[in-house]
């Protein structure tokens, strides 16, 4: 077989542009299971729960939110999260008023609690929204926290 | 390079309770040094393994506090068991730290 330049270069040609095709195509998907910026950029409670499609989650009374109703430093403010919901998979925080509400996401699988305690800087006094992801659906409660001094800027 | 992670990890009961004190500064990209805006630096993923497994996993936000604590619990664990932390920050330096779960009291 005789191969010409041209067909070699042919060749090379396709193989990169499958390569360019491969990683473009790739990368979002990677991009999204790793940190949904959507969400975190979202400058409200209501457009980040969208954003993560949890704006239909339902108010539940088996969520415990543990934080100091009064916290003289917004800087950090200690949240304990107990979910009560059977199958809670998830927990996410959103703090209403902060600049980016949408704190973050705990996931839980093979034996943990579905439990967890953080520290968060509030800006304001403030909701602290939680909701728990359990059997595909979401449930949600908020408690109000007082702050004295904020924990953003300064 | 980041300053090591400390994990503490106790049973209690057939439950492991773990706590993790991150070192990091958690920029929220808001604060200013010198009337220049200091730039966003957050981590952004943790996962947490025992014996290997994922257990716990966070995506978080740059509203945590600097000098993350997180606590979290696993059932099933035995003493001896080990847990792995990683965190990853947006700037992509990560940082793994290792511990053993301690039989409690």
């Amino acid at each position: 077989m005789q191969q010409t330049r041209r067909s070699v270069m042919k060749a090379g040609g396709a193989l990169g542009l499958l390569a360019v095709l491969g990683s473009t195509l790739l990368k979002p998907g990677r991009a999204l299971a790793a940190w949904n910026k959507g969400a975190f950029e979202a400058k409200s409670a209501i457009d980040a729960m969208k954003a993560l499609g949890m704006s239909n989650a339902e108010d539940s009374k088996d969520i415990v939110i543990r934080a100091p109703d009064i916290a003289e430093n917004g800087a950090v403010v200690p949240i304990d999260v107990t979910s009560n919901i059977p199958g809670t998979t998830s927990i996410s925080v959103f703090i209403e008023k902060n600049p980016f509400p949408y704190t973050g996401t705990f996931d839980f699988s093979q034996g943990a609690v579905p439990f967890v305690h953080l520290r968060a800087k509030l800006g304001e006094s403030t909701p602290v929204r939680v909701v728990a992801a359990a059997g595909g659906k979401y449930y949600t409660t908020a408690k109000e926290v007082k702050v004295t001094i904020g924990g953003c800027g300064g | 390079m980041a300053d090591p992670m400390k994990i503490r990890a106790t049973l209690q009961g057939d439950v492991a309770d773990v706590r993790v004190l991150m070192a990091h500064p958690m920029e929220t990209g808001q604060r200013k040094q010198a009337g220049k805006a200091v730039p966003l630096h957050f981590i952004q993923s943790i996962t947490a393994q025992l014996n290997g497994k994922t257990v716990f996993s966070a995506d978080i936000s740059q509203a945590i506090s600097r000098n993350p604590v997180f606590a979290f619990k696993v059932k099933g664990a035995k003493a001896g068991d080990k847990i792995v932390i990683t965190w990853k920050d947006n700037n992509g330096e990560t940082r793994t730290d290792e511990t053993t779960v301690r039989a409690g009291l």
